[in-house]
């Protein structure tokens, strides 16, 4: 004995195909189906927790240290998740203590002037940070074999713009900042890759390059780490990044005679 | 002016109007971010008296935005109608909320006025009025515009078909366009938000739209919402442009941060007025805005982000626009923190603008970081409905891909066209009568073999 059909079904379930949204979802009266009101709810929930789960830094400095990577740990000035939401201005500046200890650590454990400091951020999903940070470091490694000699900060409560001031307190000439992005309901842990050239407190975004929606479903760590080695390559070149820096690195021949130093292809 | 008033046995004063305004203002994030909200819930009622007792006129004397300073304070000045404000120029501010809930404030009065009242004046009686005072008022109001099809008629709502895709898929887009038309959206326009600037793949998009109408005679308008010099160069390259899509802000230092002036838009207006597409009507202009956009872009003058909303709805309304949409919880919770302030706003918005003479529309969503959720939206969408909106947003299962946000579903909008007998645009209601998408009450109708569009999502 079969149930009498409730829903109304849409026949046209094949456009499911052409994209991820949520097309032919079919209805219960006009409303959506109970399965649909529960999936959505799933991914949902997923992406708030993103948004609210502290960054796991003892993990992540355990990790980096088993591939010979030397990690500081510094945080922001807002003390927590609501302060950091609410204020975005003092996501980017650094706690004193930080500020500290990238004065006293760091001179300690890396040279003045390094050519790159990586800082790797919770931003709005710490889960992104957490599942992509080491791996794209590691896809890194065949540009840059001189990497885990360099500073690599892993900042809590952290906007963008932290690194301007991570990066000046180091005396870096590049600071890469990799950032859990805002979640969308599809992708909780979208990792974003912010560059800039001569880091220091008052940068515009205008005065840095990006390349978003870093993680396995998105932009794979090899197709984001030749993106940006292409990018700290031109910032050199240059000088400068933003604007007058372009990302042509999907036209642009192997890496072979690369004016980086370190920078060696693939 | 002596902006004070004693609570007790505390004396507030303010120092000038616009202090009193966003201080007046309903607590929320983005004015606590740009440090102009008030300290205290006291303070907030003291300002919301000096406010009522304020006379309107007073908002033509003091600007809110220095005159020498901002090209939008010069068109509100410039452009205020003296002999509409005559109605209501003895009032206060207060008296003027008074006046609004009251009867001799008919359709007809209210659409008689609004050249008469500034965005300042509008932002000031929203800050006295309860939410429900934001419904009635905004309920009164008419604003009716037209392209291919005749929008804001009374118990009428119309939806903005919104087919987003992450890379610009073609055939994605069609997925989600399909989708809607199935399930009868798409009367307000369809309108994509590219996920790239490019000039080929602007015109790609805007013919990808245009063959499907033409095709099907869909009494219906298409966007790309590109900047709009983009959408110049696409009108000098013959790509077929209905509307002229552009955000915009409340002053002259937000838009240039937009990268517009009045004068661009005087000439995509123009442009695309020349190009004479429009078949019942000819509003041709879509903008959107949003709360927060100003103090977003450092430009806001110490003013509260929702009189600096207003005053962008007073530079929308020189172009008379097709569509104009508030994208109220898409800017994140520094602005707008939870449902409470997004559903708030959204009332304001819809209030002040309907009150200022424009087509309001209102994007009922939200981000992820934000404390907010469906339920929330399911508020805002019932009351936004009540208060009679013009339109809202559609998108598949409210999850925009592109954007990353949450906005209102094709389901949303039949749930609220059944429980308050909202129906679609006329035109568009007879043409999915026509191609047995819904029947002759607006109810869809069960899909099979014989439906053409499937025909077409087959050859996808």
């Amino acid at each position: 004995m079969g149930k009498p059909a409730i829903l109304t079904p849409d026949p046209w379930l094949r456009l499911q195909g052409l994209t991820r949204a949520r097309v032919a979802l079919g209805r219960a009266g006009v409303s959506l189906p109970t399965r649909e009101v529960l999936r959505f709810g799933t991914a949902h929930a997923q992406a708030r927790d993103a948004v609210h789960q502290a960054l796991d830094v003892a993990t992540l400095q355990a990790d980096l240290a088993d591939v010979g990577f030397t990690s500081l740990a510094v945080h922001s000035q807002a003390t927590d998740r609501g302060m950091y939401l609410r204020r975005p201005d003092m996501g980017r500046r650094l706690a004193p203590d930080s500020l500290a200890l990238l004065g006293e650590q760091g001179r300690r454990l890396w040279s003045l002037h390094p050519p790159v400091a990586v800082v790797l951020a919770d931003g709005l999903s710490s889960l992104a940070t957490a599942r992509h940070g080491l791996p794209l470091l590691q896809a890194l490694l065949p540009y840059f074999p001189d990497l885990p000699g360099l500073p690599v900060i892993i900042a809590s409560q952290a906007r963008v713009a932290l690194g301007d001031e991570i990066g000046h307190a180091l005396g870096a000439a590049l600071v890469v900042v990799m950032i859990g992005e805002r979640p969308g309901l599809s992708s909780p842990d979208s990792l974003g890759l912010y560059l800039t050239a001569r880091p220091r407190p008052g940068l515009t975004d205008a005065e840095r390059n990006c390349i978003s929606n870093v993680r396995p479903e998105g932009l794979p760590y090899a197709d984001a780490a030749r993106k940006l080695a292409f990018l700290m390559a031109g910032a050199h070149r240059l000088g400068r990044t933003g604007v007058d820096l372009k990302d042509d690195s999907d036209a642009a021949p192997a890496l072979t005679d690369s004016p980086y130093p370190g920078l060696a292809s693939p | 002016m002596n902006y004070a008033c004693t609570l007790g046995l505390r004396r507030h004063v303010f120092g000038d109007l616009k202090t009193v305004l966003a201080k007046a203002s309903p607590a929320r994030s983005g004015d606590m971010l740009a440090g102009v909200a008030a300290a205290s819930e006291e303070e907030r009622m003291a300002a919301r008296m000096v406010l009522a007792d304020l006379p309107l006129d007073r908002f033509l004397q003091e600007a809110v935005v220095p005159y020498e300073d901002d090209e939008v304070t010069r068109l509100i000045l410039d452009g205020h109608d003296t002999a509409a404000f005559a109605p209501v120029a003895g009032l206060t501010v207060g008296e003027f909320r008074d006046w609004l809930l009251s009867d001799a404030a008919d359709g007809a009065s209210l659409q008689a006025l609004a050249p008469g009242l500034t965005p300042e004046m509008v932002a000031a009686v929203s800050k006295l009025m309860r939410n429900q005072d934001l419904i009635l008022v905004a309920a009164k109001c008419q604003v009716i515009t037209r392209f291919r099809n005749t929008l804001g008629l009374p118990d009428r709502l119309a939806v903005r078909l919104q087919p987003n895709h992450p890379t610009d898929d073609p055939r994605g887009i069609a997925a989600s366009m399909l989708d809607g038309l199935l399930y009868g959206v798409g009367d307000a326009v369809i309108g994509i938000n590219p996920a790239t600037d490019s000039l080929p793949a602007i015109t790609t998009l805007l013919r990808l739209i245009d063959d499907f109408r033409e095709q099907y005679a869909v009494p219906t308008q298409s966007c790309v919402l590109t900047h709009v010099t983009n959408t110049l160069r696409a009108i000098e390259k013959g790509a077929p442009v209905d509307l002229v899509f552009q955000s915009i802000g409340g002053t002259e230092s937000v838009n240039r941060s937009f990268g517009v002036s009045a004068a661009l838009l005087d000439e995509a207006n123009a442009a695309a007025l020349a190009l004479g597409r429009g078949s019942v009507g000819n509003n041709v202009m879509y903008f959107e805005t949003g709360q927060g956009s100003a103090l977003s872009a450092n430009a806001h003058h110490g003013a509260d982000q929702q009189t600096l909303e207003a005053r962008a709805y007073g530079l929308a309304r020189r172009y008379r626009p097709l569509l104009v949409n508030t994208v109220v919880g898409f800017i994140g919770p520094e602005y707008l923190y939870d449902g409470k302030q997004i559903i708030r706003a959204g009332l304001e918005d819809h209030f002040c603008g309907k009150l200022l003479g424009l087509p309001m529309g209102c994007d009922i969503c939200y981000t992820n970081h934000a404390e907010a959720d469906q339920d929330d939206m399911d508020t805002l969408l019932t009351l936004l409905g009540v208060a009679g909106i013009n339109f809202i947003i559609g998108v598949p299962g409210a999850d925009d891909i592109m954007l990353n946000y949450q906005s209102t579903s094709f389901h949303d909008a039949l749930y609220v066209r059944k429980v308050l007998d909202r129906r679609r645009a006329p035109e568009f209601e007879d043409w999915l009568e026509r191609m047995g998408i819904a029947d002759f009450r607006g109810d869809l109708l069960p899909q099979g073999e014989q439906q053409a569009l499937l025909a077409l999502a087959a050859t996808l």
